[in-house]
């Protein structure tokens, strides 16, 4: 593909970020493939809203280079940047109209005419009947829409999105997050969208990079992610992981552990490296990959199953699925989701029952990092606006 | 198109070579500053320097004055008029109090009771402004004067009865009595306790008193433990902006009071403009700021409020 | 007795206020005054001389119009100097800020008497000809503080976010002041330079010990006040708070009406 007609792929190379000792984002690599939508997720602090202002120009690196396609951009200001940001609360200016806003690129860059692509944006984002409104008149929904036109008018080479739906209640990010998607569709700009809530970086996004700490923790595509977490606090930020500590016993295609006295294996390839030599592992399963059966219907189980006993402690019943928590030897409060079909009426809390579960969808870690990092109410991890 | 990614970035970046904002950028703020810090520091800053000198000089107009370290002449000054500068303490503290007790139902008013006429409200307290304040304070002339309606309504009332017993006037007058000079000071400066305590009133959650209620307090509860608590910030900026002129005035005592009612602004003036007595004014002038800057800096401590800038 | 207990506030608040409308009710009523001899203190008969001839005191339009000149070129340097120190500190990092911030504290805290009388002194060593100059840098000098704490609340309020949008948007630094930074801090300056036309203009203090033989409105009120006040000062005094008035609500029909047509 040739150069500036349609501008490449965003590198990040060795950009580091420090604020006196404080180091907000450690040294790090990233390529954002053209075109992709491409989500920076992460808990409040962990860097990714640095990491996106260092590429919008709005903070110097403390160290390394911002490319867009082989251009090096790292010294221009913000305002010479090929690329346009969506604010967290917008940002949009209070003291012009919807129009105004949305043309203000334009009008910077010598632009004259700018009626037509107003328009046209306006109908974009669905807001034809709003172009005279100021900025306070309209609701949040729309606002966002207004800073999302107001960037996209400029054809941006990319699209950064700081928190864009943060503000809004949770049916209206819903119906916004499939809006930014069809937008990106239609424009085909690289949109990189930083956000704290895995569920709108999993649903949006073709590529994820987790972030924790100042650094990458992780980068594929969702579903990647998801089922092959790499380390506890991927498996625990994306969605809900039960974690158990064992034992290797075996190592080889599979491996073999004890945990609580039973037997586990583990896909070889889905352990990391360190495994391989024997010792401790943290055994990982999701709660939905997980069947429950009574203990009297132990004998039913088929083999080549992984099987857990425990006690139910507490269930709770969420609609299109019941929610166990079992006790057992090999760990405490392991999680259960039951989809409802048919409903097995001896499945209340004090029952004695068997988890069993498929171990090609077990994954191993390093069993010397935290097995709560990443949880809600682990330091570090709170569901709350990125405030940095 | 792949994605690639290290962790730490490889080799050389081990080592980063920090980049430092431009030079120019760093000077940014000192630029903003300087005209502005500068005026301070020459026409506020330095004139004191130079009082402080004048008030260890010794001589005479004719002779010119001499930096002789002459610290007697704060020991006379004080021993000389510690009477005019006790007034001024007393006087600007009265109004001071009286301008809070008369103020606080105002802001209160203004910041919850007024509805509607909240704006025609603020207008009626700052517009008195826009008359020149030495033209109002001229006013009080004529509304305390002997046999004025106001006076008579008092004298009726066997009001004066009471303050003359007191010290506060004399017989049937008001004018040129301390009543009448701590009367103009309260006037001249409750718009300065009033804005502040509005500010400060109208921030406040109407649903605190609400919570408050909810909670069993009564309205004077709401109002000893949730309300004032909350306009402290008002309160304090107000008295301050009241005392602190207040103290250093000597328009109202020149116009409303007598002789027997100078403050120490007429002692400072009369000493600097006629008698021309250069280093008494300006030792005078030293033991008054020492003492304001002093209650200040307590009052402020005690009163737990630093944001006032 | 209830009715007094539940709006014991409302009529002390409104108590107070006609303490302070008083005076000018006076001073409204006395510029219809024909009073007999040099003063105008009490009540003799009524008449329109004073309102058909303002200017017909010798010095005093000639006082007024320099008050008004002085007050704005004094409102003028301190909004200048005092919105450069108001962004200086909110926004940048910078050393020596305590000393800073209490040296722009410090003229608030401060008797006026005790400022004016040293900056006599200053130019009295300096051998400064005092006059229309001398007063313009007291002004100046006193009304910064207060100009600097306007427009700090209000650029403190400010989402810094803003100036980002616009740079990002392509607006270079200049361009992003101008058309960002300055329409969003205005309330907050137009607040510190009205404060500062006021004060000023109203200034005697500081006025009386720095002008020399220069004569401003208040130190012409002031020295009628020893040789006789005429009639004429109260026509101007009310002049101005019926002007302040009228603009003030003026003001706010224009804001009502805008808010009606935005929101209709």
């Amino acid at each position: 593909m040739t150069e500036n007609t349609t501008g490449g792929d965003v590198r990040l190379t060795g950009i580091s970020k420090t604020y006196g000792s404080f180091t907000a984002v450690h040294p790090l690599d990233l390529t954002v493939p053209q075109g992709s939508f491409f989500a920076l997720l992460g808990a409040s602090g962990c860097g990714k809203t640095t990491t996106l202002r260092m590429i919008a120009g709005l903070e110097d690196p403390s160290a390394g280079s911002v490319f867009l396609g082989d251009r090096d951009v790292t010294d221009l200001p913000p305002y010479k940047r090929p690329v346009n940001t969506v604010f967290q609360s917008y940002a949009l200016f209070p003291h012009m109209d919807i129009s105004e806003n949305i043309a203000f690129g334009l009008r910077r860059r010598g632009i004259k005419s700018v009626k037509k692509q107003v328009d046209e944006m306006l109908e974009l984002v669905q807001l034809g009947d709003k172009a005279k409104h100021k900025p306070h008149q309209l609701s949040g929904g729309q606002q966002q829409r207004v800073a999302v036109a107001r960037a996209l008018i400029n054809h941006p080479q990319v699209l950064l999105l700081d928190e864009p739906l943060g503000a809004l209640d949770l049916k209206l990010r819903r119906q916004m997050q499939l809006e930014l998607k069809r937008i990106q569709t239609e424009v085909g700009i690289t949109f990189v969208h930083v956000t704290h809530d895995q569920e709108e970086a999993m649903t949006m996004a073709d590529q994820v990079a987790v972030m924790n700490g100042g650094r990458v923790e992780q980068l594929g595509a969702p579903a990647d992610l998801y089922e092959n977490p790499r380390t506890t606090f991927v498996a625990n930020f994306l969605g809900t992981s039960n974690l158990i500590e064992a034992e290797v016993v075996e190592t080889g295609s599979d491996v073999v552990v004890t945990a609580g006295g039973g037997k586990l294996e583990v896909p070889g390839d889905r352990c990391t490296d360190a495994v391989r030599r024997g010792g401790k592992l943290l055994v990982g399963v999701r709660p939905e990959k997980i069947s429950l059966a009574h203990a009297d219907d132990a004998g039913s189980i088929a083999d080549g199953r992984n099987r857990v006993t425990g006690r139910i402690v507490d269930s709770s019943f969420i609609g299109v699925s019941t929610q166990y928590v079992v006790n057992s030897p090999a760990g405490a409060e392991l999680q259960v989701y039951e989809q409802n079909i048919e409903r097995d009426a001896r499945l209340v809390p004090g029952a004695e029952v068997v988890l069993h579960w498929n171990p090609a969808h077990t994954f191993g870690l390093d069993a010397d990092q935290s097995l709560l990092a990443g949880t809600v109410g682990a330091a570090g991890v709170e569901t709350v606006e990125d405030a940095s | 198109m792949s994605t690639t990614l290290t962790k730490e970035a490889p080799g050389p970046v081990e080592e980063p070579v920090l980049r430092k904002p431009p030079a120019r950028k760093r000077l940014v703020p000192y630029w903003l500053l300087l005209p502005g810090i500068l005026w301070l520091v020459v026409f506020f800053a330095l004139p004191l320097v130079y009082q402080a000198s004048t008030s260890v000089q010794t001589g005479s107009l004719e002779e010119g004055f001499q930096v002789t370290w002459h610290f007697r002449t704060y020991v006379d000054a004080f021993a000389e008029y510690w009477p005019q500068l006790l007034r001024s303490l007393l006087y600007a503290g009265t109004a001071t109090v009286l301008c809070l007790l008369l103020g606080y139902p105002l802001a209160y008013l203004i910041a919850f009771k007024a509805g509607r006429w909240r704006n025609l409200l603020l207008v009626l307290v700052i517009a008195p402004f826009f008359t020149s304040f030495l033209i109002r304070t001229l006013a009080w002339k004529t509304i305390l004067a002997d046999d004025s309606l106001v006076v008579d309504a008092l004298g009726a009332l066997h009001v004066l009865d009471v303050t003359s017993w007191l010290g506060f006037t004399e017989g049937e007058r008001v004018l040129a009595t301390p009543m009448a000079v701590v009367c103009g000071l309260t006037y001249n400066f409750l718009p300065f306790m009033i804005l502040p305590l509005y500010t400060s009133l109208e921030r406040i959650d109407g649903r605190l008193h609400e919570a408050a209620q909810d909670l069993y307090a009564s309205p004077a509860t709401t109002f000893r433990k949730v309300t004032f608590p909350l306009s402290m910030p008002g309160v304090v900026s107000g008295t301050l902006l009241t005392f602190i002129p207040a103290s250093g005035d000597y328009v109202n005592a020149e116009l409303l009071g007598s002789t027997d009612t100078k403050m120490i602004g007429n002692v400072i003036q009369s000493q600097f403009l006629r008698v021309l007595d250069y280093p008494t004014a300006a030792a005078l002038s030293f033991i008054l700021m020492a003492i304001v800057l002093f209650m200040v800096t307590v009052y402020i401590r005690k009163a737990g409020t630093e944001d006032l800038v | 007795m209830t009715w007094l207990r539940k709006n014991l506030v409302v009529i002390a608040g409104l108590l107070t206020l006609a303490y302070m409308i008083l005076p000018n009710v006076v001073v409204m009523a006395f510029s219809f005054n024909k009073p007999n001899g040099r003063f105008n203190y009490s009540w003799q008969q009524f008449s329109l001389d004073a309102w058909k001839d303002p200017c017909g005191v010798a010095d005093l339009c000639e006082s007024l119009t320099l008050s008004l000149q002085l007050a704005a070129w004094a409102t003028v340097g301190a909004v200048v100097l005092g919105t450069m120190i108001a962004f200086a500190l909110v926004r940048y990092r910078f050393r020596a800020r305590g000393a800073i911030n209490s040296l722009i504290f410090l003229p608030m805290a401060m008797p006026e008497v005790v400022m004016a009388a040293s900056l006599l002194t200053l130019f009295l060593n300096m051998g400064i000809e005092l006059g229309f100059w001398t007063v313009l840098i007291a002004h100046i000098m006193f009304c910064l503080s207060f100009v600097v704490t306007a427009v700090k609340a209000r650029v403190m309020s400010m989402d810094p976010r803003l100036e980002e949008a616009a740079r990002d948007l392509y607006a270079g630094p200049a361009q992003t002041f101008l058309r960002v930074t300055l329409p969003i801090a205005a309330p907050g300056i137009a607040a510190g330079a009205l404060l500062a036309f006021a004060l000023s203009f109203d200034d005697f203090i500081i006025t009386n010990f720095n002008a020399g033989s220069t004569v401003t409105f208040p130190m012409f009120v002031w020295g009628s006040a020893q040789r006789g006040t005429p009639v004429q000062i109260n026509v101007i005094g009310t002049a101005m708070f019926v002007l302040a008035v009228l603009i003030v609500v003026a003001g706010q029909i224009i804001t009502n009406r805008r808010k009606k047509t935005a929101t209709a």
